[in-house]
């Protein structure tokens, strides 16, 4: 982590002509989440001259590392149909078993991701990818998991599964991520 | 490096296509960033024909940039001076101190009266907005109306196909040109407006895998995080006073609900409080009401309420089933949202005065629409064979153009105000 941020530096330092990164100010006061610096601001030293790259910063890798019983591998993902986040009796039962999987290994924590495809408006799509999100968060809940080891976030249409303007990608991009992490 | 191609058609309404190369110049290995291609879809039946001839002793390309933002207009024709009925000439000199200077002159042709005499000048590096100025001073004085090429654009543009898409927030110049990269993030960044103040823009990012509101000075890059409390932290709005953002916050359940947040004390004040998604607020320009998408009614209808606790939302949409993310004209009487007929989504203008609805654009996920700062064109984003891209449509429906990008999809412009 701190090799990335020195790397992520260093880089930004000579594509931007060795200026350092500007500082983020936090003046929001509640922010919970560890600062991962996956995002670069750019300068522009001068209004119009505009003739600045930027370098890849580097971040954490999902949390895909933990390992999944063989009933559970390749099983953390649940799709919704069109404009709605309703869980189907399938999903119930899969998220029944995340929640058993969940019980067996009380130092894991799932991070749920909300997403829907692209159709209507960004923000709006921000409130249904987390009405999705909150379902299978309530559906955990009942199945016994406790409130502090669920984190939601929803992504809208932001962050495709799949490329594409068909019902097929749509689709595979209704859906909520279950991401593990350890601790 | 601008290749430019243009062509008429023979149609009564010229069609003026134009293909656009834009080069991002890097200190490191120089990069394309953008390659936007102006196709002017349609016009206009009668557009004023002038010629704007090279300047004199100009080291850059003025007089093509002012062609250019004549042309995209749409109300005008650009020609050869025997073809026209107004005239531009200029010369440029570059002083001791390496400023350039622009004297240039307006002629009505078929009067022979001098319209425009004036003088400007410039660093080297704003050349290019200088010739936005002049173009604005030839729009003002024959059409008699404020026009916006000496303004900013800013829009997202995502790279790279899923996982590994790579997110930008870039500002150009309105005309698409001069663009370049403010910010990027592996991670969604979304929702960009600018301050009225037009030095900065407002954004959320997901760069913590958390979102949050950041604030960042466009010149310096100097960000802020203004908001990042737990859970959704969304669809940022200046006061036009630039002092506060309206902003969507969730609650520990994940409800959406409109909030106002005092930038300079951190106070935080709730609009509205209802188990519906309320979200996308946009003041109206006097700064007296929010207006703001919300899906109480069943589907996303748009509301209005004061921006105080306890205010007592009211329906503004009833026609079609899907009306959300409003944006509200200069002049506060016109609604610009997205509108849903049959499964396309369009740009719409409602009156606020009479309730009339018009959809001004034509495709299947048009979206994100903003007014330019003289009210006159909103610029919008839609998608093309899976691929973003930006569009202008004049508010009279006439003039509609595409801003095609040649890589990755580009999405969510936003149109900055009149710079002093």
């Amino acid at each position: 982590m701190t090799r990335n941020i020195l790397v992520a530096a260093l880089v930004l330092g000579l594509l931007v002509g060795c200026k350092s990164a500007p500082p983020v100010t936090d003046s929001s006061g509640s922010m919970t989440a560890k600062s991962e610096p996956s995002a670069t601001a750019i300068a522009q030293p001068d209004d119009s001259a505009g003739a600045v790259s930027a370098g890849e910063v580097g971040g954490e890798m999902d949390g895909r590392a933990v390992v999944l019983p063989a009933e559970l591998a390749g099983r953390t993902i649940i799709y919704f149909a069109f404009d709605s986040d309703a869980l189907s009796n399938d999903d119930q039962a899969l998220l029944a078993a995340h929640a058993r999987f969940m019980a067996s290994r009380s130092n894991l924590r799932v991070r749920l991701e909300g997403h829907t495809d692209e159709r209507g408006t960004r923000e709006y799509n921000i409130g249904l990818g987390e009405r999705r999100a909150q379902a299978v968060r309530r559906a955990l809940g009942l199945q016994g998991v406790a409130e502090s080891r669920l984190a939601t976030v929803s992504y809208g249409e932001e962050r495709p599964a799949e490329a594409g303007d068909d019902e097929s990608a749509f689709a595979k991009n209704r859906r909520v991520e279950l991401i593990y992490s350890e601790g | 490096m601008i290749d430019l191609r243009c062509r008429f058609s023979s149609s009564s309404a010229r069609v003026l296509t134009c293909a656009l190369l834009f080069f991002f110049v890097a200190l490191a290995p120089p990069r394309v960033v953008a390659q936007l291609q102006v196709d002017i879809t349609s016009g206009v039946t009668a557009p004023i024909p002038i010629a704007i001839e090279d300047f004199t002793d100009d080291p850059q390309t003025t007089a093509t940039v002012i062609r250019q933002n004549l042309a995209r207009s749409g109300r005008f024709s650009v020609g050869v001076r025997t073809a026209s009925d107004y005239l531009v000439i200029g010369r440029t000199s570059i002083g001791a101190d390496g400023r350039i200077t622009f004297n240039y002159e307006l002629t009505n042709l078929l009067t022979g009266q001098r319209l425009l005499v004036e003088r400007i000048s410039a660093a080297p590096t704003a050349w290019r907005n200088a010739a936005h100025r002049i173009s604005d001073r030839i729009h003002q004085t024959i059409i008699g109306a404020r026009s916006a090429f000496a303004t900013r654009i800013a829009y997202v543009s995502v790279e790279g196909a899923p996982p590994a898409q790579r997110y930008q927030l870039i500002v150009a110049d309105a005309d698409g040109e001069n663009s370049r990269v403010i910010l990027q993030s592996r991670l969604p960044l979304m929702s960009p407006v600018w301050s009225p103040d037009g030095e900065s823009l407002a954004y959320v990012s997901f760069e913590t895998r958390a979102a949050a509101i950041y604030v960042q000075k466009v010149r310096t890059a100097e960000r802020r995080r203004v908001s990042g409390r737990a859970g959704i932290n969304n669809a940022p709005a200046w006061s036009p006073d630039g002092r506060r953002l309206a902003l969507t916050l969730s609650s520990a359940g994940g409800n959406l609900d409109v909030h106002v947040l005092d930038l300079a004390s951190g106070e935080l004040l709730r609009v509205t409080d209802h188990p519906a998604i309320d979200t996308e607020p946009v003041w109206s320009p006097d700064g007296t009401q929010l207006y703001f998408t919300s899906d109480r009614a069943g589907g996303p209808q748009i509301y209005r309420a004061a921006p105080e606790v306890g205010a007592r939302p009211q329906r503004i949409t009833f026609t079609g089933a899907y009306n959300a993310r409003p944006r509200i004209s200069p002049d506060g009487r016109q609604l610009a949202h997205v509108t849903r007929e049959g499964s396309a989504y369009r740009i719409a203008v409602q009156d606020l005065g009479n309730g009339t609805v018009r959809v001004l654009s034509k495709g299947r996920q048009d979206e994100s629409p903003g007014f330019s700062p003289d009210g006159g064109t909103l610029i919008f984003a839609a998608r093309e064979r899976a691929q973003g891209v930006l569009a202008t449509v004049s508010v009279d429906g006439l003039i509609l153009q595409r801003l095609q990008s040649a890589r990755g999809d580009v999405r969510e412009p936003a149109w900055g105000p009149f710079l002093p």
